[in-house]
């Protein structure tokens, strides 16, 4: 298994405060990552160093050659003062055929949705277009920051099918940060509890019974992770 | 009638700067930038006066300051104490000020109306070459950097992510509308500056389907409301800039029937 993405103890300052401190990881080949922590933990800012818009203080980043990564963002409002319609969006700075464009809106499952102006779609076929988007040039890794955050339940458990779906079909590698782990534990192969540095990880079941989770996220939420992992897939109230 | 030809110069530029505005305004629109070329409009006064005091063009000294403008606005900006609205209603209004007494210290017959609110009819040869050339500028690099600056546009991280260098394109948006205050400075004046970038893209929004649509739209409203501004601004003896923006609040209200037409022919 070739390491796609190699992240040797990298530390983030700013304005005096360690964002990151020592962090290391590594991203492998069909590896299904999900990175969880407190709000302010360092999520994103770990992301933006492996993705390489960040360099980091200390540390360093070393990519797999010819990387192609396909990037969904956190929050995206689409800008309502510009009229452009999905298809137009998609084909911004990409080259997309037919063929590819015809597979990735059915895997996605947007077709219906190409000639509409991308102001007026709801949360969660935005979700998805942006998902197509990131499928366009076959990349082998996804990145996800918080895709599902503006997402009600119903519609978070549908992205995570789908995007769990996509990621047995195409055989890719998925690095996600994520609140709802809850939602990913069948299919999330390694999770990685970052609050500025890494506190545990490994593969769910075994993280949620690390005294480190404990501390982090509560008992209860341990307790509730624990559950989850028995396949009793009902709706939560948060 | 003849055609003078300072009608004929006054037209060729007011063309120059609403196709320049069409395009430019729609970033203005989509980017939320409107308090900020409205604050490096009035900025620009200031630019003008330093010009006069030492005697060089005063496009060149008008694109300068506002540069300047714009590196201190990004510095304060980047120290996050006071909000964007804050710092801009700040450095706008002090260098307006500030204008306004240079020039009247200055001890030189200059009108100042024609300054504030444009004086079309009596643009000059080299201010004609300020705008084929600043106007080209702005055009050419708006249009070769197009889908990037739609693309980041829309969101900033996707962008990044896809390799578009961010930083450097809000630098080259804020460069541009320097030179595009410098260069309608004479038509519409300083204080109407805004309108011209707002008004036709605004209006150009209900009747487009695509980001390059919505561009070229606006540069047509903006061409016949300079056109037919400039007529009126001959014909009832009133300021230019006014005339041209009145004309372009009635297209901009012409365009919401227009709009419930062709929604209802599709």
């Amino acid at each position: 298994m070739t390491d796609l993405i190699t992240a040797s103890n990298i530390t983030v300052n700013r304005g005096g405060r360690k964002i990151l401190d020592d962090v290391s990881l590594k991203v492998g080949t069909y590896d299904f990552i999900t990175v969880l922590g407190p709000n302010g933990g360092g999520k994103s800012m770990l992301l933006k160093c492996l993705m390489g818009f960040y360099v980091p203080d200390q540390g360093h980043v070393i990519k797999a050659n010819h990387l192609k990564v396909g990037y969904v963002p956190q929050k995206f409002s689409s800008v309502h003062t510009m009229p452009i319609s999905v298809l137009q969006f998609l084909n911004l700075r990409k080259t997309l055929s037919s063929n590819e464009l015809e597979r990735i809106s059915t895997e996605t499952n947007v077709t219906d949705l190409l000639h509409k102006p991308l102001n007026v779609l709801s949360g969660g076929e935005l979700q998805r277009i942006l998902l197509a988007r990131s499928l366009i040039g076959k990349p082998s890794l996804l990145v996800l920051d918080e895709p599902a955050q503006n997402l009600d339940i119903a519609g978070q458990l549908a992205f995570y099918k789908l995007l769990t779906r996509i990621y047995e079909q195409r055989e890719l590698t998925i690095l996600m940060v994520s609140h709802d782990l809850h939602m990913v534990m069948a299919t999330t192969r390694r999770v990685i509890c970052l609050f500025r540095h890494v506190c545990c990880s490994g593969e769910p079941q075994v993280v949620t019974k690390d005294p480190e989770f404990k501390t982090l996220f509560g008992n209860d939420m341990a307790e509730m992770m624990a559950v989850y992992q028995h396949g009793h897939k009902h709706s939560h109230d948060h | 009638m003849t055609i003078e030809p300072f009608i004929i110069k006054g037209l060729i530029a007011g063309v120059i700067v609403a196709l320049v505005a069409g395009v430019m305004g729609c970033f203005v629109v989509w980017r939320r930038m409107a308090y900020f070329g409205d604050s490096l409009a009035h900025s620009a006064l200031l630019g003008i006066a330093l010009g006069i005091a030492l005697g060089i063009n005063h496009s060149l000294s008008v694109i300068i300051l506002c540069s300047l403008f714009a590196l201190i606005l990004v510095w304060l900006q980047n120290k996050g104490i006071f909000a964007t609205d804050t710092l801009l209603g700040i450095l706008a209004h002090a260098s307006l000020s500030i204008g306004v007494i240079t020039i009247s210290i200055l001890e030189q017959i200059v009108d100042l109306h024609s300054y504030l609110f444009g004086d079309v009819l009596t643009v000059g040869n080299d201010q004609i070459w300020w705008l084929v050339i600043g106007g080209g500028t702005v055009l050419g690099l708006l249009t070769y950097n197009w889908s990037s600056l739609v693309l980041m546009t829309i969101d900033e991280d996707l962008a990044q992510a896809e390799n578009v260098p961010v930083a450097r394109y809000q630098m080259l948006l804020m460069f541009l509308m320097t030179i595009v205050v410098a260069i309608s400075i004479k038509i519409v004046g300083i204080l109407l500056i805004a309108s011209l970038l707002i008004i036709a893209p605004a209006a150009s929004r209900q009747l487009s389907k695509s980001p390059e649509m919505m561009a070229m739209i606006a540069c047509l409203i903006g061409v016949i409301s300079v056109v037919s501004g400039m007529y009126f601004s001959f014909e009832l003896d009133t300021p230019s800039g006014p005339t041209i923006v009145a004309a372009l609040t009635a297209l901009f209200v012409i365009s919401f029937p227009i709009s419930r037409i062709a929604m209802k022919k599709n």
